[in-house]
């Protein structure tokens, strides 16, 4: 996917004066943590539930090379073809080959994040194959020619209006007026059944790989993932190597605080696990089917000191949590994960230099990690990586150099005490009887917001030694 | 100045507090720990404000600039080794040495950190939990209503929420009257109010509104950083709601002018 992370300031302010959209947001932030928190109130398990499902998904991620293996070898025992891929066009290339090599033109698609992290729709319509996303979010944005705004909700950004008028635009209607928000669903349901029937070829994400049985876990609230599953002769899983785990139950654990973390659902509507294609005695299921494993630098990741990121179950309590994403949304970022967990993803994944504002996107409030189902440390990952700026000279000189020279100072007491007490004698003078300053030199980002408050006084210090010294 | 560093305000029997005022509360509001140094006074306790001290450095570190706080931090900690308890008017600062510093230096300086992290509080938190602090013989000035603004570093890092809210109720016979969205960010975040100015003002605007919304007089805090970004949004948007930090309310220094307001 293209990315515009280096604009984030300028996307973000595009954003926010959009007062409609900043109102939806704003709706969405208070209701989405109220969901989340009542269905952890009411389950109660929370805090120990994530600190076994951290230490699960250490404990894969530590042994990944281990898992992988007896995972592909299940995987393959149950007679799926799996590849691995090392970059997002590799990924591309492979499910593009398999969809030729079974002269495919039609695909239908459930909802994936790798996918869109390597580009693949784009990919697959250059070789002109018709591709359809599935999931009534990512049907929307792809209809809209947008990307998602929200990991979980890609289409959280539009309003029932909105949607009327782009299906009004693109659907041949007819009589048909579409008036209420079920008269929209039941429009994109019509469109997408006739693909799933007509599609050659089935592509969805995971949620899991487990690697005692060699099954992947998906959850969706549609069904629309076992359409694509099942319906196609043939069925392409797209997903990274992260999502490894060693058990059936791990992947259930896990499920336990995805879901509610998500969504405030107990459990999704639908929960399925795909064990390969169709055996001789089944009924119905892809013909034939591969499970395509994207690396993208998740390997360097393993191994560098952001590891643990790696946790990460994508549900999108981060996003819900973060009061900059719910001020800005989740396109300003730039690129397909957005919030704490894409602002340490993004720089990762592509480039420090091209996504430098993400990590600074931060108030270091820690509302992202208190919530974490894998126990991230998120604002300290974002922290690491703004040492990381400053290190590779990244972070912008006025502010290394400011603050780098600040920290001398304080080194060094009387010439701090010295140097703030002679700024802070003129700011009182002249701040004194208003009591703020609309303006200030060096300030300019405080005061266009708000003004600066003026000290009281002298500094404590110039006080309170001068207090000493009159009792002596 | 080496020999006079220390200088104690009360000689008696209770334990030897270093307050760490903060750069904030030395620069800006100096009230603040003038209040604090009364009001652990009056708890008992035998108060020593270092003379060394500047600031616990998180500009820098909240930046990412690890290596030029590393000196700063050693020097911090070993300023505040000689105390019982160190004791900071703000939740930002006192989680900076209780949880930061510790994970920021190594070897004897790491051990040394940690001895220094487990005697350090938060004023509302050492008053409120470690000396159970008692209403002075003073009776309460009245006070407007006050609502709270929760800081996150104290919050989240320390765990201060029920503190201040009990040291209002036992000091001032005060009941907070709730902001919506209490443990939201104001959009202060040190630095990231000047890097995203425009992002941070939408925040502190939130914050000011659900503020005003409960119609209380005061807004009090336990961090300057919160309450300078808020009172200057109140002051720039014309809002009429007086920002104070807490130690100010519990001491009923209430004569002065509020913060970002005239005398």
């Amino acid at each position: 996917m293209q990315q515009y992370s280096d604009t984030f300031l300028e996307n973000a302010s595009a954003a926010l004066a959009d007062k409609e959209k900043a109102e939806f947001r704003d709706a969405m932030a208070l209701f989405t943590p109220l969901v989340r928190n009542a269905a952890m109130e009411q389950f109660q398990h929370f805090e120990e539930l994530r600190q076994h499902v951290k230490q699960v998904r250490q404990h894969s991620l530590d042994n990944l090379g281990h898992y992988l293996e007896s995972y592909e070898q299940q995987a393959v025992q149950n007679g799926n073809q799996v590849h691995f891929a090392n970059t997002g066009d590799e990924l591309n290339s492979i499910v593009l080959d398999i969809c030729q090599q079974h002269s495919a033109r039609r695909i239908a698609k459930g909802k994936s994040m790798i996918t869109e992290e390597t580009g693949l729709n784009a990919f697959l319509e250059r070789a002109n194959l018709d591709v359809m996303e599935t999931d009534l979010g990512e049907y929307i944005i792809q209809q809209a020619g947008e990307t998602p705004s929200h990991i979980v909700g890609p289409a959280l950004h539009k309003s029932a209006a909105e949607i009327r008028q782009l299906f009004l635009d693109r659907h041949d209607l007819g009589e048909r007026e579409l008036e209420t928000t079920e008269d929209l669903v039941s429009e994109a349901r019509e469109v997408l059944r006739e693909h799933f029937l007509n599609a050659q070829v089935g592509i969805i994400g995971a949620n899991a790989l487990i690697a005692e049985n060699g099954y992947s876990m998906l959850v969706t609230n549609e069904g629309n993932g076992d359409l694509c599953a099942n319906l196609p002769p043939v069925l392409i899983i797209c997903t990274s190597v992260d999502r490894i785990l060693p058990r059936a139950e791990d992947a259930t654990a896990m499920l336990r605080l995805l879901v509610r973390s998500a969504t405030g659902q107990a459990q999704t509507c639908y929960t399925s696990f795909y064990s390969g294609p169709r055996r001789e005695q089944d009924i119905d299921g892809p013909m034939e089917t591969h499970i395509v494993l994207l690396d993208n630098r998740r390997s360097d990741i393993l191994a560098s000191d952001y590891r643990e990121m790696l946790q990460c179950i994508r549900c999108g309590a981060c996003l819900n949590h973060c009061p900059i994403f719910a001020s800005v949304g989740g396109h300003a970022y730039g690129w397909v994960y957005p919030g704490p967990m894409g602002s340490v993803l993004t720089p990762l994944l592509t480039s420090l230099e091209q996504s430098q504002a993400l990590p600074n996107a931060c108030t270091s409030c820690g509302r992202c990690a208190e919530v974490c189902p894998a126990d991230i440390p998120l604002p300290d990952l974002l922290r690491d990586l703004r040492h990381a700026e400053v290190e590779e000279k990244i972070a912008a000189p006025r502010w290394r150099q400011g603050l780098r020279i600040h920290a001398w100072l304080a080194r060094q007491p009387l010439l701090y005490q010295l140097f703030t007490g002679l700024g802070i004698a003129l700011l009182y003078l002249l701040g004194r009887k208003r009591g703020s300053f609309s303006k200030l030199p060096l300030a300019g980002g405080w005061t266009s917001q708000r003004d600066f408050p003026s000290p009281q006084g002298r500094t404590f210090m110039q006080q309170y030694k001068a207090e000493r010294k009159r009792r002596e | 100045m080496e020999s006079e560093a220390l200088h104690t305000t009360a000689p008696g029997e209770g334990p030897a507090v270093y307050l760490f005022v903060t750069c904030l509360a030395d620069l800006l509001r100096p009230s603040v720990a003038f209040n604090s140094i009364k009001l652990l006074e009056d708890a008992g306790c035998r108060v020593t404000v270092p003379l060394q001290q500047t600031c616990c450095g998180q500009p820098a570190y909240n930046t990412g600039d690890y290596e030029a706080i590393i000196p700063l931090a050693r020097q911090v900690v070993a300023m505040l080794e000689p105390a019982d308890y160190v004791v900071l008017p703000s939740g930002s600062c006192a989680g900076m040495i209780c949880h930061h510093y510790p994970t920021l230096l190594q070897d004897e300086w790491h051990e040394r950190a940690l001895r220094v992290a487990a005697k350090t509080f938060e004023i509302t938190t050492f008053l409120s939990d470690i000396v159970k602090a008692k209403r002075p013989g003073r009776t309460p000035i009245p006070l407007p209503a006050v609502t709270y603004h929760d800081s996150c570093a104290g919050l989240r890092e320390l765990g201060i929420k029920e503190q201040p809210r009990q040291l209002l109720r036992e000091f001032c016979d005060t009941q907070v009257s709730e902001l919506q969205q209490s443990e939201v960010c104001c959009g202060f975040g040190g630095t990231f109010c000047a890097k995203m100015p425009e992002i941070s003002g939408k925040m502190v605007q939130d914050k000011l509104h659900n503020a005003a919304a409960t119609g209380a007089g005061i807004l009090a805090g336990g961090d300057l950083g919160c309450l300078l970004n808020i009172a200057g949004r109140a002051r720039r948007e014309g809002v009429a709601i007086e920002v104070r930090h807490i130690t100010e309310l519990l001491c009923g220094d209430l004569d002065g002018p509020a913060i970002g307001e005239g005398e």
